[in-house]
């Protein structure tokens, strides 16, 4: 064990930056309740720097607050503020540069460009943070959570509001996201990047431009997480393109305008999610193949499935439609008919926008209708071939 | 009192009023009389100006009134058929008028001497076809104007109340009144017309009193006179 | 006319039709609050209901109304009323008795359910607005047609014909022109379009301001830019406003001319 280096007002160190000097590897130093005005703190040895009752540090020239250029450094306990916008560099509140073991916990970060940013690192923990921005739009704003060239990285526990993109993650591989919440972000939730074999799961995504985007990825598993009220005229749930062999299961979409857009989306597995009053369920666009949408539960969606092109080598079976209206007289719990989640206008309003304004209208109603009875313009083979009659109670742990 | 001039009227193409003159003076009884479609209703309407004629003129009290609405106030009238809103009480029905008319009105009377008492806070919609047609006679003659003109007017009532129509006419005349009628009823004609006017096919075909009508046309009734005026017009 | 609006809005108020839609609306209200469980919810379907029932039901109003008072008018007209006071103070206590069981019908369980003080008032009220101004454009095109017609069926056929035309079919000729349109963005003739139909107007409101915008996708931004701007509420109102005054107009000029 290494020694304790205090940091105070009554202490032998009155800067965070005297106190760094003075430390060897694997020191620790407590930082008192006050407020830090320093210049950046560079953090070349192992340490572990922990903040007494949420001190506050701020960079004298509002640049960069903590870069760590060392292997096995902790942080914990810190309120970090104010780094400025900038358009040349990617300033964050702390920034790992090419380390491991790193773990950056319990710490409050408050109008942060960036607020934790991982570069080329790997093994580390990023625990119960609780990170606000102050993003306005998209070119003058950072991420809460930044990620680039990481392996085994562990998010957790975090809190990522008013951030361009709550987490960030490109080119990482092996790592977890896991009961964070993400909310109000003005592009996504939670972002992938050619970043393969994750997973996030346990996660809420509420009311970010998009929950969540998974982009040129693969082996993604997104298990037990909520995504809500991601509304607007550009808002997913969550947004799948160019991704394989990835599995979404036992997640709650509700009141999203689309819940699932798929675009080159590939051998996706979609089991025993429950879509609800979104008003998409799901798009399916431009070749996305082999999909299984499976034993899930669509709920008064608006509409329940888009596709446009040809989609039919997805397969859809044993999910519950609330707006079947289908009938099982051998009683096996499974409609006799099989269900056509696509509706006319739907595809209408695919191909032609401008059309949405007759939605709600009844000639829309009579046509939806004509067209379930006599389908001659959706999909024919695109169907449930067994529809389920009640809904699905899966365990949600 | 009422003078007419050259009124025409045609509806699309039927001819209803061919160029009509006529003169009516108060203290009269007239009775407008022609086979179904001979232009009595239509006459009257033009007077009340609910029909618009195309050509001609209509003088009240030395005023033209085509398109006037002001001298109706010095008009009551009865129309054929007694047709009121159905869910108003009679009470409301009369105040309704009154509303409209804004003169002195003697209605108490009227609803006595009709029997109409018992009937005032009912629905319209529940009264009889002749008691709506006593109301309707309330309707007309509460009002104390110096033109009185009746639309078929003892339709749907029982004698008791066509006698006391017929002497509550007598009264109004004496008042100095002009009334004019329609009806296809000649005895009554007979006993209180001062003077007929006979249309048919939209022209005066007859005019002057029941007595000429009936010695011009050799016949010692009128029903029977006028049979043979019409007769002779089809000649 | 304020006398002749009195005494048709007392006989209509009491009429078992107007009863009956009274009744109706406070059933279906309560029910579907009681199904949705949810006032944004309920106010999507009673929007349903309201586009395609106030058109009918004031239609067909419209014109019993005018069949059933027309002996009744006669003898209005020949007390010394001009026509215009007559047919405007009728017009009126019938577009206001409708207007009357619509409010009481749907306000009633909506007060109930706690719609005041409920972030969704505004949207209520822009549905109720809704409401009311198409029971007010329809009983007088009823109204209106019945006048002209005095034939019975041929009034009844061209009332009807005028609502389903409203309801259905210029929303089919709609699609068709977007349709026809499609390699051109059509989203301002979609709009110019919907501004023509009270009821497709009416509906787009309802919708906008509901949020259903971001349905839409980018389509619906342009809308909502449009709807949810000054300029746009006052060019939609002034087209509501142009569908009550331009028959009123008609009406009264008609009723000049018009033997009784």
């Amino acid at each position: 064990m290494g020694d304790v280096l205090r940091v105070g007002k009554k202490q032998a160190y009155q800067t965070i930056t005297q106190a760094i000097n003075n430390s060897h590897p694997g020191d620790s130093i407590l930082i008192e309740n006050g407020s830090y005005t320093e210049p950046n703190l560079l953090i070349k040895h192992p340490l572990h720097i922990i903040g007494i009752g949420f001190p506050s540090v701020e960079n004298q020239d509002e640049k960069e607050i903590i870069t760590i250029e060392s292997d096995s450094v902790n942080i914990t306990g810190l309120l970090l503020k104010n780094v400025k916008v900038s358009y040349i560099n990617d300033f964050a509140a702390i920034k790992v540069n090419g380390q491991k073991h790193c773990i950056i916990s319990n710490n409050q970060l408050e109008n942060t460009f960036f607020g934790i940013f991982l570069k080329q690192s790997k093994n580390c923990i990023i625990r119960n943070n609780q990170i606000k921005g102050n993003a306005k739009n998209e070119m003058s704003s950072g991420n809460a959570i930044h990620l680039w060239y990481c392996k085994n990285i562990q998010v957790e526990e975090n809190q990522a509001r008013n951030h361009r993109d709550g987490i960030y993650l490109e080119f990482v591989d092996n790592s977890v996201v896991r009961n964070n919440i993400v909310e109000n972000n003005i592009r996504y939730g939670l972002h992938f990047m050619f970043s393969d074999h994750d997973e996030y799961m346990g996660n809420i995504f509420r009311s970010n431009g998009a929950g969540v985007a998974v982009m040129f990825s693969k082996f993604i598993k997104m298990q037990n997480n909520q995504f809500e009220f991601n509304w607007g005229s550009a808002s997913y749930g969550l947004l799948l393109k160019d991704i394989t062999d990835s599995e979404i299961i036992n997640n709650v979409f509700k009141q999203n305008t689309i819940a699932i857009y798929m675009e080159g989306a590939n051998r996706v597995d979609i089991h025993k999610n429950e879509f609800k009053n979104n008003g998409w369920a799901m798009k399916i666009y431009g070749s996305s193949m082999y999909n299984n949408i499976n034993r899930n539960n669509f709920l008064n969606n608006s509409f329940e499935l888009g596709v446009s092109g040809r989609s039919d080598s997805n397969n859809f079976n044993e999910n519950y439609w609330s707006s079947h209206t289908g009938y099982d007289l051998d009683k096996d719990g499974i409609a006799d008919v099989p269900y056509r989640p696509v509706k006319l206008f739907s595809r209408i309003i695919s191909k032609i926008p401008s059309t949405s304004i007759l939605m709600r209208s009844l000639l829309i109603d009579i046509i939806d209708f004509a067209e379930k009875v006599n389908p001659v313009l959706t999909p024919d083979n695109l169907k449930d071939h067994r529809p389920l009659m009640k809904t699905i109670d899966y365990d949600k742990n | 009192m009422i003078k007419i001039e050259n009124l025409n009227k045609a509806y699309k193409k039927n001819q209803v009023l061919k160029d009509i003159n006529l003169e009516l003076e108060k203290n009269k009884i007239i009775a407008i009389l022609g086979p179904n479609g001979s232009g009595k209703t239509t006459l009257i309407k033009s007077i009340l100006g609910l029909v618009i004629p195309q050509k001609g003129n209509i003088i009240f009290n030395g005023q033209s009134v085509i398109g006037e609405w002001e001298y109706r106030n010095k008009i009551s009238y009865l129309p054929q058929i007694a047709s009121f809103p159905e869910n108003l009480k009679v009470s409301e029905l009369i105040a309704l008028v009154k509303d409209i008319r804004q003169q002195d009105v003697e209605d108490e009377h009227l609803i006595q001497y009709f029997k109409l008492d018992e009937e005032l806070n009912k629905p319209l919609r529940n009264l009889s076809g002749g008691t709506r047609q006593k109301v309707n006679m309330v309707l007309a003659f509460m009002l104390d104007s110096p033109v009185i003109i009746l639309d078929e007017p003892t339709v749907g009532l029982d004698p008791v109340a066509i006698s006391r129509f017929k002497s509550l006419l007598k009264e109004e005349k004496a008042k100095g009144k002009l009334i004019i009628f329609t009806t296809h009823i000649m005895s009554l004609v007979q006993e209180i017309a001062d003077e007929i006017i006979f249309l048919l096919e939209g022209d005066i075909y007859f005019q002057g009193s029941v007595e000429e009508l009936i010695s011009q046309n050799g016949s010692s009734k009128l029903e029977s006179a006028i049979t043979n005026l019409i007769e002779k017009s089809h000649a | 006319m304020l006398k002749i609006l009195k005494y048709s809005l007392f006989d209509l108020v009491r009429s078992n039709w107007s009863i009956a839609y009274l009744t109706f609306y406070l059933l279906v209200s309560s029910s579907i609050l009681y199904m949705n469980g949810d006032l944004t919810k309920s106010i999507i379907s009673m929007m349903n209901v309201i586009l395609l029932l106030i058109p009918l039901v004031a239609t067909v109003f419209g014109a019993i109304y005018m069949y059933n008072s027309r002996e009744f008018s006669e003898l209005l007209l020949s007390h010394p009323i001009k026509r215009k006071s007559i047919f405007l103070g009728q017009y009126f206590g019938l577009a206001i008795s409708l207007s009357l069981s619509f409010i009481i019908g749907v306000g009633l369980p909506f007060i109930f359910r706690g719609i005041f003080g409920s972030p969704q008032l505004s949207n209520f009220l822009v549905l109720i607005g809704v409401g009311l101004i198409l029971s007010f454009i329809f009983s007088l095109l009823s109204f209106f047609v019945a006048l002209r017609f005095e034939n019975r069926i041929k009034g009844f056929g061209l009332s009807l014909f005028i609502w389903l035309f409203m309801s259905i079919i210029y929303d089919g000729l709609l699609l068709l022109i977007l349709i026809w349109f499609e390699s051109y963005p059509t989203e301002k003739l979609a709009i110019a379009l919907t501004l023509i139909n009270p009821i497709d107007l009416g509906r787009v409101l309802i919708m906008l301001f509901l949020d259903t915008s971001a349905l839409m996708g980018y389509t619906g931004a342009v809308f909502y830019k449009f709807f949810g701007a000054w300029q746009g509420i006052l060019i939609s109102l002034s087209s509501l406003l142009v569908w009550l005054i331009l028959p009123l107009y008609l009406l009264l000029k008609y009723t000049k001319r018009k033997d009784f």
